[in-house]
C-alpha cells in the first residue's frame, strides 16, 4: 500500500525508524578529525609512485629503470617481470577476465602501471618514476568499440590464447520471437539511438592503500579504499597465495566511492608485493589524474532502442541492441552471470510482455573498470534509454508525455509483476509518484506556460522520468561476485548495561551507517539509538560481507539487522519470562519492555533483560545476549520514482538553465528522512553533472581528454540547480522493515529528466535527441538547423 | 629553507625542502591532517585553509610562502572547547556525507561571513563555488552557512 507520509513509531528519545536523527559520524568530520587512508602514518612508512604509459597503444620493447634506482632515496623499483616471479604479473578481474598489474608485453591504454618506485619520500618516489624509460613499438589506438569489432583491428588482447577478436561478450535476455511478432503488428516504432557517455565516478578522496607486511609473523594489514573490505581480503588471499586469517583489511573513512572503490586495483597488489618483499610499510595515494586515466570508468554504451506501439497508444513491445565500450580489460564489477549487469531492466515501469535486449562488449584501447557509478550496474543506461524512448513516443501520437506514462504503467495490483526480461519487481505504484510530481511541479499551468514562452520566442522545455530502479544485490542463488554469494550480515552484541555494538560486514562511504542502522536495532529492541554503536570496515572485527555499493546496504544488512535484533529479542522473551515468573506465552512486548498480559506494571525493559542475560540467565539457556545473521535476500527492491524537469532554453546561445527539478521518490519505509533526502540531493546533482558537462573523451589516439578537474567537468554550487522533494512510501513485501534503498535512485532516475527537458524545449522544431553531455553548443546546432532548414 | 608559521593560534617552525607545497607541509610536517588533498590543480578546493583570514587552496602554494603568516585550519575553528556556529551548522543541517570537503567548505563560510554576515543563497553558493562536493548536491552546505550566519546574528560565535 502506498502512502504519503509515515509517522514514526518510537519516541525521540529512542529513535527508530523515521526520525531525522542527527549523524552521530559528523562529530569527527566537523573537527577534521576524520580517518582517511592517507592521514594514517606508520612507523618506517614508504611511498609509491607510478610510472604509467604515456601511449595508449604499444608493445613494449624495454623498460630502464636503473636511473630511478639511482636516485637517493629509492629503495626500490618493481616492474612487471619481477612481479612475474611471484606469479603476479597479471591479476583476476571482478568478470573473470585478467588485467595487468604492471605490464610486460604490451600497454592497452594510456595511463596503464608500467612500474612502481618505492622511495623514502613521495616526493623522491615521483621524481624517480619519472626517470625510468621504456621504449614502444606503437600500434594502432581504438578508440570506440565499433571500430574494435571491425575484422582488420588490431587485437587488443593477444595475451589471451582463444582472443581472436575484441568481442568480450554477447548476452541476450527476453523472447525474440515474441519481441518480432509484437512489432510485425504494431501500429507505430520510436527508435532511438544513444550514447551514455564514459564517465566517472570521481569521489573527492582517491584510491589509496597502505600496505603493511610483517614479515616476522606474516600478518598482513591493508588500510585501503574499500567499500568491499571482506570481498577484497578474500581475493587478496587468492590472487597473493596469502593465508586468508593473516589479511586484515582496514577500510578507514571514505571520501566518497560511488562504485569507483569497488575493484582491486593494480596500486594495491603492487603496494602489498612491494611490502611483502622489501619488510615496511608501503603507501600509494592515486593522484587525482591516476583517478580519472585509470580507476573506476562508469557506463560508455552505446544504445540503439526501439519501442512499438500500438494504435491505442499501448507500448506492446521492446527491442534494444547495445555495444559496450569495456576498455582494455572487462573488469566490470556486477555478479558473475550477468555480462550487462541488469541493463536487462530496460523494460522500466510500463506493462507490457515483449522485450528482446541484445548486448554486446568490446575490447578498446582504454581503462577498464565498468563501475557501477552511483548505480546498481548498468540500471543507470536501462533507465536512461527507456525513458528517453517513452518521451519521443508520446511526441510521436501526440499525446502529453505525463498521460502517455500514466496510460502504460504497470498498476499497483499488478505486483508482484515479472517483466518480459525476468525480473519480478516487488511493489510499486507508478501513478501515485508521477501525480504527485505533477502536483509539485504545477503540471498543467507549466505546460501552458511553456506554449505561451513560445508564442513570445521563448524556450521552455519539461521533461520526465519515471524511474524504476534494481537494487539490493542479491539472492545467492542469482547473484554472485566471483562466486562469493551476495548475502550481507550483521553482528549484534548487547552488554550488561543495556547498550550495543553492532557489526556490519558492509561500508559507508559517506552514507550515514553510523546513524542509521542504529535506529533499525533501537526499532527492534527498544534500545536508545544513542546507546548503539555501528562498527564497520574491519575484517578482523565485523563479520564477512559483500559491501557497500548498488544499493544494497539496507537491503541486504539492513535486513539482517533488523532480524538479529528479532532473534535477540525472542531470546529476551525468554529472560523477561524468567524474571518475571510468567510463561513466555503470557508476555506481551511494547518497544524496550516485556510486559504481563493484562498487567503492563508487570514488566521488564530490555536493558533489565540484558543485565540478567549476563547475570541471572534462566537454567538452560546459554549466557549473553548476541548472535550474528547472514541474509540471503528473497528477491532485490525494486524503488521507483518520478521527476519533472523544467528547463530555460536561451534561443541566442543555446544555453540551458533549470528552474525547477522536482524528485518524487519511493523507497519504501524511510529509516532517517534527513538522510534520505541528502542522498536524493547528491544523486540528483550527479546526475545533472552527467547531462550536462561530466564525461571522459579521447582523442584518435587514445589521448585522454579529461584527466584533471580542469578538464573533467564537476558541477560546482553555483551550476548545480535547487531541488525540490516529494516522497511516497510503498514499503517493499518482502524486506523486514520495508526499506528498499536510495543512496543510487536520483543518479538513475534524473539524467533522462534532464534531457527531455532540454529535448522538450526544442520538441516542437522537430528535435528528439540530444548526446550528453548536452552542452550549449549541441543546442545551439540544433537550433540554427531548425531555423535554416 | 626554515618556516614558520602560527597555526591555529601556535607558532609553528620547520625545515622544508623550497618545493614543498603548503598542504604537505601542513598535514605532514605538523600533523594536521583535516585539511585534505583531492587534486593537484587547484580545482577541488578540499585543501583550503585561511591564509591571515582569506581562503586559499594549499596544494598550488610552497610552504615557504606562508612564512611569518598566519593559517586557520578546521582544527582551529573550535574556541575555547566550543564548536563554531559553522560546525555546529553543518551537524544541525546536514551539511555533510563523507566528510572530505566538509573542512574546506566550512572555512570557506567562516571567511564568508566575516566580510558578509547575512549573505544570500546566490552569495553563498558564488562564495563556495571553488569548493565542489560530491555527496550533497550542495542544498544543505548552503542551508548550513546561511544558518550558521543567522546564529552569528543572534550572538554565537562563527
Amino acid at each position: 500500500m502506498t502512502t504519503t507520509a509515515h509517522k514514526p513509531h518510537t519516541s525521540p528519545e529512542i529513535g527508530g525508524l523515521g526520525h531525522s536523527r542527527k549523524r552521530v559520524e559528523d562529530a569527527r568530520f566537523i573537527e577534521g578529525r576524520g580517518n582517511y587512508v592517507d592521514d594514517i602514518e606508520l612507523p618506517g612508512m614508504l611511498h609509491m609512485a607510478i610510472h604509467r604509459s604515456p601511449v595508449a597503444h604499444a608493445r613494449i620493447i624495454s623498460i630502464d629503470t636503473s636511473a630511478a634506482e639511482a636516485v637517493e632515496g629509492v629503495i626500490a623499483v618493481v616492474t612487471g617481470e619481477l612481479l612475474a616471479g611471484y606469479n603476479l604479473a597479471w591479476m583476476p578481474t571482478l568478470s573473470n577476465d585478467t588485467q595487468a598489474v604492471l605490464a610486460t608485453d604490451k600497454v592497452r591504454f594510456q595511463g596503464q602501471e608500467i612500474a612502481a618506485v618505492i622511495a623514502t619520500d613521495p616526493y623522491v618516489a615521483q621524481d624517480a618514476a619519472r626517470l625510468i624509460e621504456v621504449e614502444y613499438d606503437e600500434l594502432e589506438a581504438i578508440v570506440n568499440p565499433m571500430r574494435a569489432l571491425e575484422e582488420d583491428a588490431p587485437v587488443i588482447r593477444d595475451d589471451k590464447e582463444d582472443q581472436e577478436t575484441n568481442l568480450v561478450y554477447e548476452w541476450e535476455s527476453g523472447d525474440k520471437a515474441a519481441t518480432d511478432a509484437a512489432f510485425a503488428a504494431a501500429d507505430k516504432i520510436i527508435s532511438l539511438e544513444t550514447h551514455y557517455p564514459r564517465s566517472h565516478p570521481a569521489p573527492l578522496e582517491t584510491c589509496g592503500i597502505i600496505a603493511d607486511v610483517d614479515s616476522a609473523t606474516g600478518q598482513t594489514t591493508l588500510y585501503m579504499t574499500s567499500q568491499a573490505p571482506h570481498a577484497h581480503r578474500t581475493l587478496f588471499a587468492l590472487v597473493a597465495g596469502l593465508p586468508e586469517q593473516n589479511i586484515r583489511i582496514v577500510s578507514p573513512d571514505l571520501g566518497g566511492g560511488f562504485g569507483n572503490k569497488v575493484p582491486i586495483y593494480p596500486g594495491y597488489v603492487v603496494a602489498t608485493a612491494a611490502s611483502l618483499v622489501i619488510g615496511q610499510p608501503v603507501k600509494w595515494i592515486e593522484t587525482r589524474t591516476e583517478n580519472l586515466v585509470s580507476t573506476g570508468f562508469a557506463r560508455d554504451y552505446y544504445m540503439k532502442g526501439e519501442l512499438a506501439l500500438s494504435s491505442e497508444g499501448k507500448i506492446v513491445g521492446l527491442r534494444v541492441d547495445m555495444l559496450s565500450d569495456q576498455g582494455a580489460f572487462f573488469s566490470d564489477a556486477q555478479p558473475s552471470k550477468l555480462r550487462a549487469g541488469m541493463f536487462h531492466i530496460v523494460t522500466g515501469s510500463y506493462d507490457y510482455q515483449a522485450a528482446h535486449v541484445t548486448t554486446r562488449g568490446a575490447y578498446t584501447n582504454k581503462a577498464p573498470g565498468g563501475v557501477a557509478y552511483r548505480c546498481s550496474f548498468r540500471v543507470t543506461e536501462a533507465s536512461y534509454l527507456i525513458e528517453r524512448l517513452v518521451q519521443n513516443a508520446a511526441y510521436e501520437i501526440g499525446m502529453d508525455p505525463a498521460e502517455f506514462r500514466l496510460k502504460n504503467f504497470i498498476q499497483p495490483e499488478q505486483f508482484p509483476y515479472t517483466t518480459p526480461t525476468g525480473f519480478v519487481y516487488d511493489s510499486g505504484d507508478y501513478e501515485a509518484a508521477l501525480r504527485e510530481a505533477m502536483r509539485i511541479v504545477g503540471y498543467d499551468k507549466i505546460q501552458a506556460e511553456k506554449e505561451q514562452a513560445r508564442k513570445e520566442g521563448k524556450l521552455v522545455g519539461v521533461g520526465i522520468a519515471s524511474f524504476t530502479e534494481v537494487v539490493g544485490a542479491g539472492h545467492g542463488e542469482d547473484y554472485d561476485i566471483v562466486g562469493l554469494k551476495m548475502f550481507d550480515s550483521a553482528e549484534l552484541r548487547v552488554h550488561p548495561t543495556g547498550k550495543a555494538i553492532l557489526k556490519l560486514g558492509v561500508k559507508s562511504q559517506g552514507q550515514g551507517h553510523e546513524t542509521t542502522f542504529a535506529q533499525i536495532v533501537a526499532e527492534e529492541l527498544g534500545i536508545p539509538a544513542d546507546d548503539i554503536k555501528v562498527v564497520e570496515g574491519d575484517t578482523d572485527n565485523t563479520p564477512y560481507g559483500l559491501g557497500t555499493y548498488a544499493s544494497r546496504s539496507v537491503p541486504v544488512a539492513g535486513a539482517a539487522t533488523a532480524v538479529i535484533s528479532r532473534k535477540l529479542r525472542e531470546k529476551a522473551k525468554k529472560i523477561a519470562a524468567h524474571l518475571l515468573e510468567a510463561s513466555e506465552d503470557d508476555l506481551e512486548w511494547e518497544t524496550g519492555k516485556f510486559f504481563v498480559k493484562g498487567d503492563p506494571e508487570s514488566s521488564v525493559s530490555i536493558q533489565d533483560v540484558a543485565f540478567a542475560a549476563y547475570t541471572n540467565p534462566p537454567p538452560g539457556v546459554e549466557a549473553g545476549l548476541e548472535g550474528v545473521h547472514y541474509y540471503d535476500p528473497p528477491n532485490m527492491t525494486y524503488p521507483f520514482g518520478s521527476y519533472i524537469v523544467v528547463v530555460d532554453v536561451d534561443p541566442a546561445t543555446g544555453q540551458w538553465k533549470v528552474r525547477r527539478m522536482v524528485a518524487v521518490d519511493d523507497c519504501g519505509v524511510r529509516i532517517n528522512p534527513m538522510i534520505v533526502e541528502g542522498q536524493i540531493h547528491g544523486g540528483l546533482a550527479e546526475g545533472y553533472a552527467m547531462s550536462s558537462m561530466q564525461s571522459i573523451t579521447f582523442d584518435e589516439a587514445g589521448n585522454h581528454l579529461a584527466s584533471s578537474f580542469m578538464d573533467y567537468l564537476v558541477p560546482t554550487a553555483w551550476e548545480t540547480p535547487r531541488f525540490e522533494l516529494g516522497e511516497t512510501v510503498t514499503p517493499s513485501p518482502h524486506h523486514p522493515i520495508g526499506a528498499k534503498g536510495v543512496g543510487e535512485s536520483a543518479t538513475v532516475g534524473s539524467p533522462a529528466a534532464y534531457v527531455n527537458a532540454v529535448v522538450d524545449a526544442l520538441e516542437h522544431l522537430g528535435v528528439r535527441n540530444f548526446e550528453m553531455p548536452v552542452t550549449a553548443d549541441k543546442v545551439w546546432a540544433a537550433l540554427e538547423t531548425a531555423s535554416n532548414g | 629553507m626554515n618556516v614558520t608559521v602560527t597555526i591555529n593560534g601556535t607558532e609553528r617552525s620547520a625545515d622544508v625542502e623550497p618545493r614543498l607545497l603548503l598542504v604537505d607541509f601542513i598535514r605532514s610536517n605538523l600533523g594536521l591532517t583535516g585539511t585534505h588533498i583531492g587534486c593537484d590543480t587547484t580545482s577541488c578546493g578540499v585543501c583550503t585553509v585561511l591564509l591571515d583570514g582569506t581562503p586559499v587552496k594549499t596544494c598550488t602554494v610552497f610552504a615557504v610562502q606562508a612564512n611569518g603568516r598566519s593559517i586557520t585550519t578546521v582544527e582551529g575553528l573550535k574556541q575555547n572547547g566550543e564548536l563554531s556556529a559553522m560546525q555546529t551548522a553543518f551537524h544541525e543541517e546536514h551539511g555533510l556525507q563523507c566528510g572530505f570537503c566538509t573542512p574546506a567548505m566550512m572555512l570557506v563560510g567562516t571567511a564568508l561571513l566575516e566580510e558578509n554576515p547575512d549573505p544570500t543563497e546566490d552569495e553563498v553558493r558564488w562564495a563556495i563555488s571553488g569548493n565542489l562536493c560530491r555527496c550533497t548536491g550542495y542544498m544543505n552546505i548552503v542551508k548550513a552557512i546561511q544558518a550558521a550566519a543567522q546564529s552569528a546574528k543572534e550572538g554565537a560565535s562563527v
